[in-house]
Protein backbone atom coordinates (compact mmCIF):
# COMPACT_ATOMS: atom_id res chain seq x y z
CA UNK A 1 0.00 0.00 0.00
CA UNK A 2 1.44 3.32 -1.06
CA UNK A 3 1.65 6.03 1.59
CA UNK A 4 0.94 9.45 0.13
CA UNK A 5 2.66 12.33 1.83
CA UNK A 6 1.15 15.60 0.74
CA UNK A 7 3.42 18.58 1.17
CA UNK A 8 1.88 21.68 2.69
CA UNK A 9 5.01 23.16 4.16
CA UNK A 10 6.65 25.51 1.63
CA UNK A 11 10.06 25.49 3.35
CA UNK A 12 10.10 21.73 3.34
CA UNK A 13 9.19 21.70 -0.36
CA UNK A 14 12.04 24.13 -1.12
CA UNK A 15 14.51 21.91 0.74
CA UNK A 16 13.14 18.87 -1.10
CA UNK A 17 13.62 20.39 -4.57
CA UNK A 18 17.00 21.88 -3.71
CA UNK A 19 18.20 18.50 -2.45
CA UNK A 20 17.08 16.75 -5.62
CA UNK A 21 18.47 19.39 -7.98
CA UNK A 22 21.98 17.94 -7.79
CA UNK A 23 23.11 14.85 -9.71
CA UNK A 24 25.42 13.56 -6.96
CA UNK A 25 22.72 13.93 -4.33
CA UNK A 26 20.23 12.05 -6.49
CA UNK A 27 22.81 9.31 -6.89
CA UNK A 28 23.48 9.18 -3.13
CA UNK A 29 19.76 9.05 -2.51
CA UNK A 30 19.32 6.11 -4.91
CA UNK A 31 22.04 4.21 -3.04
CA UNK A 32 20.68 4.86 0.45
CA UNK A 33 17.12 4.02 -0.61
CA UNK A 34 18.40 0.62 -1.69
CA UNK A 35 19.99 0.05 1.74
CA UNK A 36 21.92 1.63 4.60
CA UNK A 37 25.38 2.90 3.62
CA UNK A 38 28.16 4.32 5.76
CA UNK A 39 29.16 7.86 4.79
CA UNK A 40 32.71 6.53 4.32
CA UNK A 41 31.50 3.96 1.78
CA UNK A 42 29.49 6.63 -0.03
CA UNK A 43 32.49 8.96 -0.14
CA UNK A 44 34.59 6.20 -1.73
CA UNK A 45 32.11 6.03 -4.64
CA UNK A 46 32.68 9.60 -5.82
CA UNK A 47 35.60 11.52 -7.19
CA UNK A 48 35.33 14.21 -4.51
CA UNK A 49 36.47 14.77 -0.95
CA UNK A 50 34.92 13.09 2.09
CA UNK A 51 33.87 16.55 3.30
CA UNK A 52 32.10 17.31 0.01
CA UNK A 53 30.16 14.04 0.14
CA UNK A 54 29.33 14.67 3.80
CA UNK A 55 27.89 18.06 2.79
CA UNK A 56 25.67 16.42 0.16
CA UNK A 57 24.48 13.93 2.78
CA UNK A 58 23.68 16.82 5.14
CA UNK A 59 21.59 18.57 2.47
CA UNK A 60 19.60 15.37 1.91
CA UNK A 61 19.17 15.01 5.67
CA UNK A 62 17.87 18.58 6.07
CA UNK A 63 15.34 17.91 3.29
CA UNK A 64 14.08 14.93 5.26
CA UNK A 65 15.04 12.53 2.49
CA UNK A 66 17.73 10.74 4.46
CA UNK A 67 18.32 9.80 8.10
CA UNK A 68 21.63 9.11 9.82
CA UNK A 69 22.57 7.05 12.85
CA UNK A 70 25.93 6.58 14.49
CA UNK A 71 27.42 3.17 15.14
CA UNK A 72 30.83 3.41 16.80
CA UNK A 73 32.89 5.73 14.62
CA UNK A 74 30.70 5.19 11.56
CA UNK A 75 27.80 7.33 10.41
CA UNK A 76 25.21 5.16 8.66
CA UNK A 77 22.79 6.80 6.22
CA UNK A 78 19.51 5.42 4.92
CA UNK A 79 16.84 6.89 2.67
CA UNK A 80 13.43 7.88 3.95
CA UNK A 81 11.11 6.17 1.50
CA UNK A 82 7.98 8.04 2.58
CA UNK A 83 9.63 11.41 2.02
CA UNK A 84 10.81 10.38 -1.42
CA UNK A 85 7.31 9.24 -2.22
CA UNK A 86 6.01 12.73 -1.80
CA UNK A 87 3.84 12.26 -4.81
CA UNK A 88 2.27 15.70 -4.72
CA UNK A 89 5.67 17.36 -5.02
CA UNK A 90 6.73 15.02 -7.75
CA UNK A 91 3.62 15.62 -9.83
CA UNK A 92 4.28 19.36 -9.57
CA UNK A 93 7.73 18.86 -10.90
CA UNK A 94 6.49 16.64 -13.69
CA UNK A 95 4.12 19.45 -14.60
CA UNK A 96 7.16 21.65 -15.26
CA UNK A 97 8.61 18.99 -17.56
CA UNK A 98 5.35 18.97 -19.48
CA UNK A 99 5.11 22.74 -19.67
CA UNK A 100 8.55 22.66 -21.27
CA UNK A 101 7.43 20.09 -23.82
CA UNK A 102 4.32 22.09 -24.66
CA UNK A 103 6.39 25.23 -25.18
CA UNK A 104 8.62 23.31 -27.59
CA UNK A 105 5.57 21.98 -29.51
CA UNK A 106 4.28 25.55 -29.77
CA UNK A 107 7.66 26.75 -31.08
CA UNK A 108 7.89 23.92 -33.62
CA UNK A 109 4.36 24.51 -34.91
CA UNK A 110 4.94 28.24 -35.29
CA UNK A 111 7.93 27.59 -37.53
CA UNK A 112 5.27 26.56 -40.07
CA UNK B 1 0.93 30.31 -22.59
CA UNK B 2 -0.77 27.49 -24.47
CA UNK B 3 -1.38 25.45 -21.25
CA UNK B 4 -5.05 25.85 -20.28
CA UNK B 5 -5.49 23.28 -17.49
CA UNK B 6 -3.46 21.04 -15.20
CA UNK B 7 -5.09 18.25 -13.16
CA UNK B 8 -3.23 16.12 -10.65
CA UNK B 9 -4.74 12.92 -9.33
CA UNK B 10 -2.68 11.97 -6.29
CA UNK B 11 -4.47 8.68 -5.69
CA UNK B 12 -3.94 7.51 -9.25
CA UNK B 13 -0.50 9.20 -9.57
CA UNK B 14 -1.73 10.79 -12.79
CA UNK B 15 -1.04 14.13 -14.39
CA UNK B 16 -3.32 15.58 -17.08
CA UNK B 17 -2.23 18.68 -18.96
CA UNK B 18 -4.44 20.45 -21.47
CA UNK B 19 -2.97 22.86 -23.98
CA UNK B 20 -4.26 24.75 -27.02
CA UNK B 21 -2.17 25.14 -30.14
CA UNK B 22 -2.83 27.53 -33.03
CA UNK B 23 -2.67 24.82 -35.68
CA UNK B 24 -5.02 22.14 -37.00
CA UNK B 25 -5.18 18.67 -35.42
CA UNK B 26 -3.29 17.17 -38.39
CA UNK B 27 -0.33 19.51 -37.81
CA UNK B 28 -0.09 18.64 -34.10
CA UNK B 29 -0.32 14.93 -34.99
CA UNK B 30 2.73 15.36 -37.23
CA UNK B 31 4.83 16.28 -34.17
CA UNK B 32 4.37 12.66 -33.02
CA UNK B 33 4.21 10.97 -36.42
CA UNK B 34 7.59 12.42 -37.51
CA UNK B 35 10.55 11.17 -35.40
CA UNK B 36 12.63 14.29 -36.24
CA UNK B 37 9.88 16.54 -34.84
CA UNK B 38 9.26 14.26 -31.85
CA UNK B 39 12.89 14.43 -30.76
CA UNK B 40 12.74 18.23 -30.81
CA UNK B 41 9.95 18.33 -28.26
CA UNK B 42 10.41 15.23 -26.07
CA UNK B 43 13.66 15.87 -24.19
CA UNK B 44 14.35 19.00 -22.17
CA UNK B 45 17.08 21.33 -23.53
CA UNK B 46 19.54 19.81 -21.02
CA UNK B 47 18.72 16.25 -22.18
CA UNK B 48 17.89 16.28 -25.92
CA UNK B 49 16.20 13.15 -27.26
CA UNK B 50 17.34 11.06 -30.23
CA UNK B 51 14.63 8.81 -31.73
CA UNK B 52 16.20 5.62 -33.07
CA UNK B 53 13.14 3.54 -34.04
CA UNK B 54 9.66 4.89 -34.71
CA UNK B 55 6.49 2.95 -35.50
CA UNK B 56 3.37 4.81 -34.38
CA UNK B 57 0.84 2.02 -34.92
CA UNK B 58 -0.84 -0.48 -32.59
CA UNK B 59 1.81 -2.94 -31.41
CA UNK B 60 4.57 -0.66 -32.73
CA UNK B 61 7.57 0.62 -30.79
CA UNK B 62 9.29 3.97 -30.50
CA UNK B 63 12.85 3.80 -29.14
CA UNK B 64 14.78 6.85 -27.99
CA UNK B 65 17.60 7.96 -25.78
CA UNK B 66 18.23 11.25 -24.03
CA UNK B 67 21.75 12.65 -23.76
CA UNK B 68 22.70 14.52 -20.61
CA UNK B 69 25.16 17.43 -20.32
CA UNK B 70 28.03 15.05 -19.59
CA UNK B 71 27.23 12.72 -22.48
CA UNK B 72 25.37 10.31 -20.21
CA UNK B 73 22.55 8.51 -22.02
CA UNK B 74 19.11 7.50 -20.74
CA UNK B 75 17.35 4.90 -22.89
CA UNK B 76 13.60 4.56 -23.16
CA UNK B 77 10.82 3.45 -25.39
CA UNK B 78 7.13 3.45 -26.10
CA UNK B 79 5.03 0.33 -26.55
CA UNK B 80 2.19 1.68 -28.70
CA UNK B 81 -1.17 0.27 -27.57
CA UNK B 82 -3.80 2.07 -29.67
CA UNK B 83 -3.81 4.67 -32.44
CA UNK B 84 -6.71 6.70 -33.82
CA UNK B 85 -4.95 9.01 -36.28
CA UNK B 86 -5.01 12.02 -35.95
CA UNK B 87 -7.14 12.12 -32.79
CA UNK B 88 -5.45 10.01 -30.12
CA UNK B 89 -2.89 7.40 -29.24
CA UNK B 90 -2.00 5.50 -26.10
CA UNK B 91 1.30 3.90 -25.15
CA UNK B 92 3.37 2.53 -22.30
CA UNK B 93 6.53 4.51 -21.70
CA UNK B 94 9.36 2.32 -20.38
CA UNK B 95 12.99 2.62 -19.35
CA UNK B 96 15.34 0.47 -21.39
CA UNK B 97 18.88 -0.82 -21.54
CA UNK B 98 21.20 0.09 -24.41
CA UNK B 99 19.53 -2.55 -26.60
CA UNK B 100 16.09 -0.99 -25.89
CA UNK B 101 14.98 -3.96 -23.81
CA UNK B 102 12.58 -2.74 -21.11
CA UNK B 103 14.16 -2.71 -17.64
CA UNK B 104 11.88 -4.93 -15.58
CA UNK B 105 12.74 -3.33 -12.23
CA UNK B 106 11.56 0.09 -13.43
CA UNK B 107 7.77 0.26 -13.70
CA UNK B 108 6.25 1.77 -16.82
CA UNK B 109 3.88 4.69 -17.12
CA UNK B 110 0.86 4.73 -19.40
CA UNK B 111 0.09 7.77 -21.50
CA UNK B 112 -2.87 8.90 -23.54
CA UNK B 113 -2.48 11.85 -25.93
CA UNK B 114 -5.68 13.29 -27.41
CA UNK B 115 -6.07 16.02 -30.03
CA UNK B 116 -9.43 17.70 -30.73
CA UNK B 117 -10.36 20.67 -32.92
CA UNK B 118 -10.92 23.86 -30.90
CA UNK B 119 -11.92 26.76 -33.11
CA UNK B 120 -9.19 27.08 -35.75
CA UNK B 121 -6.72 25.31 -33.52
CA UNK B 122 -6.28 22.15 -31.48
CA UNK B 123 -6.95 21.25 -27.90
CA UNK B 124 -4.39 18.65 -26.79
CA UNK B 125 -4.86 16.56 -23.63
CA UNK B 126 -1.82 14.70 -22.32
CA UNK B 127 -2.51 12.19 -19.53
CA UNK B 128 0.34 10.27 -17.93
CA UNK B 129 -0.32 7.69 -15.21
CA UNK B 130 2.48 6.23 -13.08
CA UNK B 131 2.12 2.74 -11.70
CA UNK B 132 4.15 3.57 -8.57
CA UNK B 133 5.85 6.52 -6.91
CA UNK B 134 9.23 5.04 -7.84
CA UNK B 135 8.34 5.27 -11.52
CA UNK B 136 7.53 8.91 -11.05
CA UNK B 137 10.82 9.57 -9.25
CA UNK B 138 12.82 7.98 -12.06
CA UNK B 139 11.15 10.14 -14.68
CA UNK B 140 11.89 13.24 -12.64
CA UNK B 141 15.56 12.28 -12.39
CA UNK B 142 15.68 12.46 -16.17
CA UNK B 143 13.88 15.77 -16.50
CA UNK B 144 15.10 17.54 -13.38
CA UNK B 145 16.81 20.48 -15.09
CA UNK B 146 13.71 21.39 -17.06
CA UNK B 147 12.17 23.68 -14.46
CA UNK B 148 15.24 25.86 -14.16
CA UNK B 149 15.72 26.05 -17.93
CA UNK B 150 12.11 27.00 -18.42
CA UNK B 151 12.34 29.79 -15.86
CA UNK B 152 15.43 31.16 -17.62
CA UNK B 153 13.65 31.15 -20.98
CA UNK B 154 10.72 33.04 -19.50
CA UNK B 155 13.03 35.71 -18.07
CA UNK B 156 14.75 36.01 -21.46
CA UNK B 157 11.38 36.43 -23.17
CA UNK B 158 10.37 39.19 -20.73
CA UNK B 159 13.65 41.05 -21.26
CA UNK B 160 13.27 40.81 -25.04
CA UNK B 161 9.85 42.44 -24.79
CA UNK B 162 11.56 45.46 -23.24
Amino acid sequence: MLVLVIEHDEDRADAFFHALSDRTRRDILRRVLAGEHSVTALAASYDMSFAAVQKHVAVLERAGLLTKRRVGREQLASGDVDAVRSVASMLSELEEVWRGRIDRIEELIQEG
Amino acid sequence: MPVTDVTKDLQARALTITAEFAAPVERVWQVYADPRQLERVWGPPSHPATVVDHSLEPGGRVHYYMTGPEGDRYYGGWRVLAVDEPHSFTFEDFFADEGFNPVAELPTSTAEFRFEPAGAGTRATFTTTYETAEALQQVLDMGMEEGATLATNQIDALLAEG
